[in-house]
């Protein structure tokens, strides 16, 4: 059953929506003691990347967040909140993987948010993207991205430059758009990560 | 690439959607949700619901509305209408939409526009502008285009850009209802004026008028309500056309 991590960083109400859609079982973790009910974390997040750093670390989540073994996957600002830092408020974050988030360019041809339905390539073999060819949309909307880095980028997209729309090392996954609102490919993510 | 987006527009009026929707194989024309679903299906890339209810539960019934349609639907969608203050959108926002729009509330208190930045992000705020030629000049309009402003449309797009809007759905009321396609002029000097994304609004007849919009304008996203509410453009006809004409598209 999955966790989700609550910690008060915008709605989740479209992702829980997406997994009673699909049938997969979930709680919520609100203290060190929940983590033990599940056998894999979600940890959502939209917003302001600081902000939700501080509202994470008031929970005291944090010390056993960065030692969870069990398959954990960050949506949005919650997997920038894996990286070591994001220029949006300057700030520290979880640091599980040494990358940096950072501001998209804007310009009249890439409008910053960076919104709608981009297209992601695997640039590895991974579950979480069985049954998803190469080449399609997901549904992103944000400002920032985690740059890209050969050791740990699971999915590239580009805009402007080139970034990561997924990011993986051992346990933990990122994913930078929205998979509860990305169709159907969205919900096969949803799906194969409940298997891992 | 990022896609260009298609975006269906529905008027919800107490719960139901209030024009007339021409899809043969619905149960009930009425609901937004089976509406909505049905939208998703055809390859819809997002959706926008403007609430028009007037009565003093309308808060209430657009909360049900989103919270109906988020547990449904598999895409991003908005909504708009009525929204005046930070805790109408909170209760939007944690009933799961994606975006609100705001319109009138804006035009008459910019301030709101700062606040609901920086309490929900830039990307959850949506700015609506009716706007209409009067003389030489376009002129941003309330109430369904028919009370004029004070503002020059561009410039007030620019400060709404400035002040916090993460996105600009601009109508053209001149355009709108006329099917003789998107006012291009006006939507290509806003897109290349603002660092945001721009969805073009009013005109819409016919395919050639979404192939038109992309290719002059190079806007981020096209609405159009009756079109496809009457079965007039089938999104994954619209879609296969824009494709062809070598415009980036989900398909």
């Amino acid at each position: 059953m999955i966790g989700i991590i609550r910690y008060g960083a915008g709605n989740i109400f479209s992702l829980t929506a997406a997994l009673d859609r699909l049938g997969i079982p979930y709680g919520m973790v609100n203290t060190v003691e929940d983590l033990e009910l599940y056998d894999r974390y979600i940890i959502p997040g939209v917003g302001h990347a600081g902000a939700a750093m501080k509202k994470l670390e008031s929970t005291g989540l944090v010390p056993a967040i960065k030692e969870l073994k069990k398959p954990t996957l960050g949506i949005c600002v919650g997997m920038q909140l894996l990286t070591s830092y994001s220029e949006e408020g300057d700030s520290t974050l979880l640091g599980l993987f040494p990358i940096k988030t950072l501001r998209f360019k804007d310009s009249n041809l890439y409008k910053v948010p960076h919104t709608g339905w981009n297209q992601v390539f695997p640039e590895k073999e991974n579950p979480l993207f069985k049954d998803i060819p190469s080449g399609s949309h997901f549904y992103f909307v944000h400002s920032y991205f985690i740059e890209y880095d050969k050791a740990y980028t699971l999915l590239s997209a580009e805009y402007n430059n080139e970034f990561s729309a997924s990011i993986w090392r051992d346990n933990f996954y990122g994913v930078q758009f929205h998979p509860e609102k990305s169709g159907a490919y969205g919900e096969t993510l949803l799906t194969n990560f409940s298997k891992i | 690439m990022l896609s260009k987006r298609i975006i269906p527009c529905l008027d919800v009026k107490d719960g139901r959607t209030v024009k007339g929707v021409n899809f043969v194989d619905l149960r009930d024309a009425g609901d937004p949700v089976e509406l909505a679903w049905n939208y998703s299906r055809q390859g819809a890339d997002e959706l926008v619901f403007l609430d028009i209810t007037a009565t003093v539960e309308r808060r209430k019934t657009m909360v049900e509305l989103v919270k109906a349609v988020a547990r449904q639907i598999n895409i991003p969608f908005t909504i708009g209408g009525g929204i005046n203050e930070i805790a109408d959108a909170d209760a939007l926002l944690n009933a799961g939409a994606d975006k609100i729009s705001i319109n009138s509330a804006a035009v008459r208190n910019p301030a709101l526009i700062d606040e609901l930045a920086k309490a929900f992000g830039v990307q959850f705020v949506v700015i609506a502008v009716d706007t209409r030629r009067i003389g030489d000049k376009n002129v941003v309009h309330l109430n369904g285009g028919r009370l004029p402003t004070e503002r020059e449309t561009l410039e007030w797009i620019l400060e709404a850009e400035n002040r916090g809007a993460g996105e600009i759905l601009l109508t053209s009321m001149d355009h709108d209802g006329t099917k003789a396609g998107f006012d291009n002029k006006l939507l290509k000097i806003v897109n290349d004026a603002v660092h945001i994304p721009v969805i073009a609004s009013g005109g819409a007849g016919s395919v050639p008028h979404f192939v038109d919009v992309f290719e002059k304008t190079n806007v981020d996203a096209a609405l159009a309500a009756s079109v496809f509410h009457y079965g007039e453009i089938l999104i994954p006809d619209l879609k296969a056309v824009l494709k062809s004409n070598n415009i980036e598209v989900r398909i």
